[in-house]
């Protein structure tokens, strides 16, 4: 237990995170689309794509949110570890990571204000499973729709009605990760 | 662990010349401004190895971007061979240790001044601009708390009153770079001082980032957002151009250089994007003044 914490990071950090934010940066310019990254290993049941997330763009200065059911001692000590980052509570939260059910009620999180919307959180969302089958997506990013299997509807059409203020999501599954700004138009299909 | 390539002084350099946790915080001002188009998003601009206004914020941008296997294209006016992108490009040579190119199509990640390029840019593709003064209300209004409120209150009347002041007085808005667009219905954005020419290129398949260096912002244009340049029903936006031919490659669609020949009038316009205008005299476009003519006629 003591050495899996020490285990886990990037072997090569600013190559390895160069490629880990490329692929974080295709899937929130394409909302929908699925990006697989590799690299980085956090204690289960937190997914690799999760690790590489946390660690391409946490650190010391990045108040993170572990939810009930990832937040454990061994992912405790990964994070003091690898990353640095100071666990808070949800609504001082800049990333939160954690399932579906555990990162309700979303209404926690900080969803930035009027002057400076971008002050707001990123939810890491760890997934059973990820497709492109499910809720429609339209808006920027996206040519004429896409479609991605998201946990529910109607809770990100409530996001969108709150642009330019909202949350951002990713969504991981195994070495498997896609996004969901605040700006998509989400639709039931 | 960094693969060697000759001449490429990788060890004396973390990849990309900044530190990790500067390229997080950029990473993560980049990733905000995406999920907000047009918004723009204060970062810890650092100081680079080079002056303020030689295109530090979009260094910074690209630097956070590149990945080993990236092809780099850095164009100032869209030139590949002027100093600023010349010197651009060897400092990610050497620091990064990437690959770079003139070619449009061949590039991955293109760092531009002022111009967008003339060929057609695609998915795979992103698009770094260097942005002097992002604030587009700026000159209208200098305090930065006021243009904060104002972008916050969508309160864009002023921006619409200096059109029409332009009109007023010239009879045509006479704002022809820089021209102010609003993107995705929310935000109005200044695209760098790209001439208005290349507004309609804007909407756009690949990912356009914009980095201001001194200003400390950084924004965003996701792939296929709506850009709207703004305008009035009875003065609609107008991406003029020069009325002649390219007198090199003769392309008839491109935006041109007027080039002083000499003190008695003489000019020529020429593409202002060298690779557009290289790669159609490869092809053997050829126009008024391209050389085998003016060999001929000596």
């Amino acid at each position: 237990m003591q050495t899996e914490a020490l285990t886990g990071g990037f072997a090569n950090p600013p190559i390895d995170s160069a490629a880990g934010f490329r692929a974080a940066l295709n899937a929130m310019a394409r909302p929908g689309k699925i990006e697989t990254v590799s690299g980085g290993t956090a204690p289960a049941p937190v997914s690799a794509a999760a690790a590489v997330l946390l660690l391409t763009l946490c650190d010391a200065e990045t108040p993170l949110y572990l939810a009930p059911g990832v937040d454990s001692p061994a992912m405790r000590d990964w994070g003091a570890f690898h990353i640095g980052a100071p666990l808070v509570k949800a609504e001082e939260a800049q990333f939160a990571l954690g399932d579906w059910a555990a990162l309700s009620p979303l209404e926690r999180f900080r969803i930035g204000n009027a002057e400076y919307p971008d002050r707001s959180a990123t939810l890491i969302v760890e997934m059973p499973d990820l497709s492109n089958n499910g809720a429609i997506l339209s808006g920027p990013g996206i040519e004429t729709t896409a479609q991605l299997s998201l946990p529910e509807v109607e809770i990100f059409r409530a996001n969108r009605a709150l642009f330019p203020l909202g949350l951002d999501f990713y969504f991981c599954a195994g070495e498997r990760l896609a996004a969901l700004p605040r700006s998509t138009k989400v639709e039931a299909a | 662990m960094t693969e060697e390539r000759p001449g490429v002084e990788t060890d004396a350099y973390n990849f990309a010349y900044l530190d990790e946790q500067t390229k997080r915080m950029i990473r993560r001002a980049i990733l905000k401004g995406v999920a907000i188009p047009g918004y723009q998003v204060p970062f810890a601009s650092r100081e680079m190895p080079m002056p303020y206004g030689w295109g530090t914020g979009g260094v910074q941008v690209t630097a956070a971007c590149l990945t080993p296997e990236d092809r780099l294209k850095v164009i100032d006016q869209g030139a590949d061979d002027t100093t600023n992108a010349v010197s651009i490009r060897k400092f990610f040579e050497r620091t990064a240790g990437v690959e770079t190119t003139e070619h449009t199509t061949e590039a991955t990640v293109i760092q531009t001044r002022h111009r967008i390029p003339e060929t057609p840019m695609t998915e795979d593709q992103i698009l770094v601009y260097q942005v002097p003064i992002p604030e587009p209300l700026r000159f209208l209004e200098p305090r930065e708390t006021e243009t904060r409120k104002m972008h916050g209150l969508e309160e864009y009347g002023l921006m619409h009153v200096k059109l029409y002041e332009d009109i007023a007085r010239h009879g045509e808005i006479a704002t022809a770079y820089a021209y102010p667009v609003k993107v995705e219905g929310r935000y109005v954005m200044d695209p760098s001082p790209i001439p208005k020419f290349d507004n309609p290129r804007l909407e756009s398949p690949a990912l356009q980032l914009f980095g201001a260096g001194r200003e400390q912002r950084i924004y965003a244009v996701p792939p296929y957002s709506k850009v709207v340049s703004l305008d009035f029903e009875d003065h609609p936006f107008d991406p003029s151009k020069a009325d002649h031919p390219c007198a090199l490659c003769g392309a008839e669609n491109t935006y041109l250089d007027e080039v002083i020949m000499d003190d008695a009038g003489g000019r020529m316009f020429v593409c202002s994007d060298t690779d557009y205008c290289a790669t159609r005299q490869a092809e053997g476009h050829r126009g008024a003044q391209s050389a085998p003519f003016t060999e001929a006629a000596e």
